[in-house]
């Protein structure tokens, strides 16, 4: 008893004492600090000052030229259908994340013989590398070595040659990219519903069985409001996945066929680096700060949200 | 309403393990209000979940109104019970709470209010209706998920320790109001209590449980005063029953049965030599703890509970005595009830 007790006082006595010099306070603050500014802040600040600059690949003078780098990209018809593209390619994706997360998580939630085993192997293509799934599924969909294609002719669905080019027609290509997106995001989402599945109490579902509600009215009625700030939180980080990753569109597709999956983040590569106009690129990519910012906002009160309940 | 019964209802959660209820039959009567009492893992709340049908029995029957319903989901019983918790919805104001089975029974949208208003007034909870449960204490709490289990004029109401989160002076008081509220709606109530003073308080009969097997099954005066074996005579009474062994049977009294020799007017009667060790003043009452001295009992731990009117020194040794019609027997080995007997106590 008196051991703990002097124990106690020395901790308190350490951490007054480290809360007393700034300089210890500073230390172990800076760490954090530094990574924000260095890797975060000097980008996107870099960013900004290119993208009202003539900043080119392979000089280094720059001139202030204002806003003539948005009105060019706005009168772009590549940058319209990257927008478009953008905002369609997320709302669906999402959408069918959330759906089959939400339905995945039901499942899972019940107890079964080899669960654990299930959801480890859902969980899968979280942990892979995206680069290497994405070139994977390029395989998977590629217009001569496709697996699909070929299981379809064994089925005799499509004749040998006949078959469609996944990544070569752009609704096709489309939808291939946004099955990919989902593969990767599913199992991220289904191990956040199903945090948000387990916290409700065992009692609430009970309690609707024994008011006579069925299995729909139950999920509709009670699981789903009762996880509207778990599921805002999937959506939100997956709007985020979504809207600025250019690595599954990239490896698949590089935005074609003719732009139709190109996407803001990966017009910005393709215009800033592989075209040399890095002033141009990084206009692009100021564009996807608003929504950014949005999400964000809207994340943060989530938090607040849940930390006030 | 409806009369529920139990055959030799069995619930094995592993398989070669003891049960969490074996082989119970039992039968309620008519609007009667029966308690299932017993300590923790006694299989008390697994026995009212398999009622409910939140709980797959692993033998026996159930029977509700007559009808089997082993295979009737929750809903198809017709039951409505009352959690621990209370589980209400909280995403949902107090109307909505209420309101709900209605909605999921698919009662005509147009009696929801009506129904609704007449539940909540007479859980006298109509002003909160716009709450939300968060919003409300555990007495008000505790009233929403009532009204919220007759809004739909259930045949059976199952009440899983519904006193258990409330605080003790809230607890009697919430107490009062159930008993009151059974009167009212007459409704056969099974309620689920490890409290024994709960249990005699409200119960028309008891269910005493202890690891998954009825232990007695009678009105709370039966199994107070004439308990079926040593874990009834123990669980109920507080203090509980004194027990000694004298040859082989043991022997019980009631704490309030052992006075004074002098207080004792029974010409049949057994005296002991009291040594006090310990005085406990309740206000209302004294509790005695002390050993017996001389003859098989020396040395023996008993407990008295006297009224006040006499006092007791620590360390002092008083005559007492207890009545033989106050003595229970059991038997030593089955630690079951046995017909009273004449025996040596010198």
């Amino acid at each position: 008893m008196a051991m703990t007790g002097s124990a106690l006082r020395s901790t308190k006595i350490k951490s007054a004492g480290a809360a007393q010099s700034p300089m210890l306070g500073t230390a172990m603050f800076a760490p954090a600090a530094l990574y924000i500014a260095l890797l975060i802040g000097t980008p996107f600040v870099l960013a900004l000052y290119y993208a009202f600059s003539d900043a080119r690949i392979g000089t280094s003078e720059l001139h202030f030229v204002g806003l003539e780098n948005f009105r060019s990209i706005l009168q772009s018809p590549s940058f319209r259908t990257a927008i478009k593209n953008s905002i369609f390619f997320t709302i669906v994706a999402q959408t069918i994340v959330i759906c089959c997360s939400m339905m995945l998580s039901t499942a899972l939630e019940s107890k079964f013989r080899g669960r654990g085993l299930v959801r480890y192997l859902i969980l899968l293509p979280w942990v892979a590398p995206i680069a290497l799934g994405a070139i994977g599924w390029k395989w998977i969909l590629d217009s001569i070595y496709s697996v699909i294609t070929w299981l379809l002719v064994w089925l005799h669905i499509f004749k040998p040659y006949g078959a469609p080019m996944w990544l070569g027609e752009p609704k096709l290509a489309m939808a291939s990219v946004i099955l990919v997106h989902c593969w990767r995001l599913i199992p991220f989402s289904t191990v956040i519903m199903l945090a948000g599945q387990t916290a409700i109490p065992k009692e609430i579902p009970e309690a609707a069985a024994i008011d006579g509600a069925g299995f729909w009215r139950t999920l509709f009625q009670i699981k789903i409001p009762m996880m509207r700030s778990i599921i805002s939180v999937a959506v939100l980080f997956g709007t985020i996945f979504t809207f600025t990753d250019m690595t599954v569109v990239y490896i698949l597709t590089a935005g074609g066929p003719f732009d139709s999956t190109q996407t803001l983040p990966s017009l910005a590569f393709a215009t800033g680096i592989q075209g040399s106009d890095l002033a141009a690129g990084a206009a692009i990519s100021v564009f996807l700060v608003p929504v950014l910012v949005v999400v964000a906002y809207l994340m943060l009160r989530v938090a607040h949200r849940t930390e006030a309940t | 309403m409806a009369v529920v019964e139990t055959r030799d209802l069995t619930k094995v959660f592993k398989q070669g393990e003891l049960g969490a209820v074996n082989n119970v039959n039992l039968v309620t009567r008519e609007g009667e209000f029966l308690v299932f009492l017993g300590p923790s893992g006694s299989g008390k709340t697994t026995l009212l979940r398999m009622i409910a049908g939140l709980e797959q029995p692993t033998a026996g029957e159930i029977l509700i109104g007559g009808q089997v319903v082993n295979n009737l989901s929750p809903r198809e019983r017709r039951i409505a019970m009352v959690f621990q918790s209370y589980a209400l919805y909280p995403h949902l104001t107090v109307y909505k709470n209420i309101a709900f089975p209605l909605k999921a029974q698919k009662v005509p949208s147009n009696l929801h209010k009506q129904k609704v208003e007449w539940a909540a007034s007479l859980l006298g909870i109509g002003s909160l209706l716009h709450r939300k449960p968060r919003e409300l204490s555990g007495g008000e709490r505790q009233r929403v998920a009532l009204a919220r289990a007759i809004v739909r004029e259930p045949s059976v109401f199952l009440l899983d320790e519904p006193l258990s989160n409330l605080d003790a002076k809230l607890r009697l008081a919430a107490r009062e109001e159930l008993e009151r509220f059974h009167r009212r709606v007459g409704t056969t109530t099974i309620y689920v209590t490890h409290d024994q003073v709960e249990a005699m308080a409200m119960g028309d009969r008891i269910v005493v449980l202890n690891k998954g097997v009825v232990r007695q099954f009678g009105t709370p005066k039966e199994v107070y005063d004439d308990p079926a074996d040593t874990f009834v005579a123990t669980f109920l009474g507080s203090p509980p029953m004194n027990l000694l062994e004298n040859e082989d049977v043991i022997v019980g009294f009631r704490p309030e049965h052992f006075r004074l020799a002098e207080t004792v007017t029974d010409t049949e009667k057994v005296l002991f030599n009291f040594h006090v060790e310990n005085v406990e003043y309740l206000g209302a009452e004294f509790i005695l703890a002390g050993t017996l001295g001389g003859g098989k009992v020396e040395g023996k731990m008993v407990i008295a509970r006297l009224l006040l009117g006499h006092s007791f020194e620590v360390g002092a040794t008083y005559q007492f005595a207890v009545a033989e019609r106050h003595l229970k027997y059991f038997d030593r080995t089955t630690e079951k009830k046995v017909p009273a007997r004449k025996l040596a106590w010198r």
